[in-house]
């Protein structure tokens, strides 16, 4: 996740089963924490935490995706672009 | 093992804003199985550094990120002998032992520590860790049934337990077991009360960290 906003992502959706229905059990709810962690770190090095998300979802709600995708894009248009990026872009 | 537990970044990134070259250094034992100072946790740390030191405009900063097999012995610490000059600052997410032994061999450039080294404990379950061993240099588990009162009574006593041991649990907290407590139903497991019966004696402490810094010298394996 860090490395995907490293290199510019203005942000990241982690997308999981429904809590309860992972194939290996606790990995969704291991990812939920791995994505609050990144969260953390987003925060205190002067990015938005916010750009990071944990969604659950089963297969067959396209619905559901197609709200959260659009719920996410309005959050980082909200927020802007990665100031990774432009950094990235001096640098070059 | 040696428990160990994650600093804050923005501790380690009050000790390292200034510097411009960076390298963060792992270690595959311990702090690996707890979770603090692997190959995962330095990769991660790597890229939180690289990018505050980006987003504060630092463009010429470089973190990079190596992981040793160990950072308490030559051998493997030799292993950054023709990198190390390269950077401003080391970060050591070993343990204590590994910061200081690599600031020992780097002795011109600072190491930082980038974990809070906290006891010798197993994994009761991912996630959680416990102390088990206080390393006093003179064990008595053969006589406790395996279940150390120096690691894991609050008042490290001999001949427990004592009056603030309630329903085995320990005074100080209630989710704490009463080690003199866990004594005495494991000796009665083995079949062995009749060494609850003998009172310990003074110990020896000058073996424990009150006999100042220690250490083990084996002539035997010495050449």
């Amino acid at each position: 996740m860090l490395r995907a906003f490293e290199k510019g992502a203005d942000g990241v959706s982690i997308i999981g089963c429904m809590e309860g229905d992972c194939h290996y059990k606790t990995g969704n709810l291991r990812a939920r924490k791995r994505v609050e962690q990144v969260q953390k770190i987003l925060n205190t090095i002067g990015l938005e935490g916010e750009r990071a998300q944990m969604y659950n979802l089963s297969s067959s709600d396209g619905p559901l995706f197609v709200k959260y995708a659009q719920e996410m894009d309005e959050r980082i248009r909200n927020l802007g672009p990665n100031p990774m990026k432009k950094k990235k872009k001096n640098a070059a | 093992m040696i428990v160990a537990d994650k600093k804050p970044v923005e501790e380690i990134i009050e000790y390292v804003k200034d510097c411009k070259k960076l390298l963060v250094l792992g270690c595959n034992e311990c702090v690996t199985v707890c979770e603090a100072g692997g190959k995962k946790e330095a990769g991660v740390l790597a890229s939180a550094l690289r990018m505050y030191f980006a987003n504060r405009g630092v463009e010429d900063a470089l973190v990079d990120e190596r992981t040793l097999e160990r950072q308490c012995d030559h051998e493997y610490l030799e292993e950054i002998r023709d990198i190390a000059d390269n950077y401003d600052a080391i970060v050591s997410i070993a343990c204590g032992v590994g910061v200081q032994f690599t600031a020992e061999k780097y002795h011109s450039i600072p190491v930082y520590p980038g974990v809070n080294t906290c006891f010798l404990g197993a994994t009761e379950q991912r996630g959680l860790w416990t102390e088990r061993c206080q390393a006093c240099g003179q064990c008595i588990l053969a006589y406790t049934g395996g279940i150390c009162p120096v690691a894991r009574c609050a008042k490290r006593l001999l001949n427990g337990p004592c009056g603030g041991s309630s329903n085995g649990k320990c005074e100080i907290n209630k989710e704490l077991d009463c080690a003199w407590q866990l004594i005495i139903d494991r000796l009665k497991a083995i079949d062995r009360m009749d060494l609850y019966e003998k009172l310990f004696g003074i110990k020896d402490w000058s073996t424990d960290r009150a006999g100042g810094p220690r250490k083990v010298q084996r002539e035997d394996v010495q050449i």
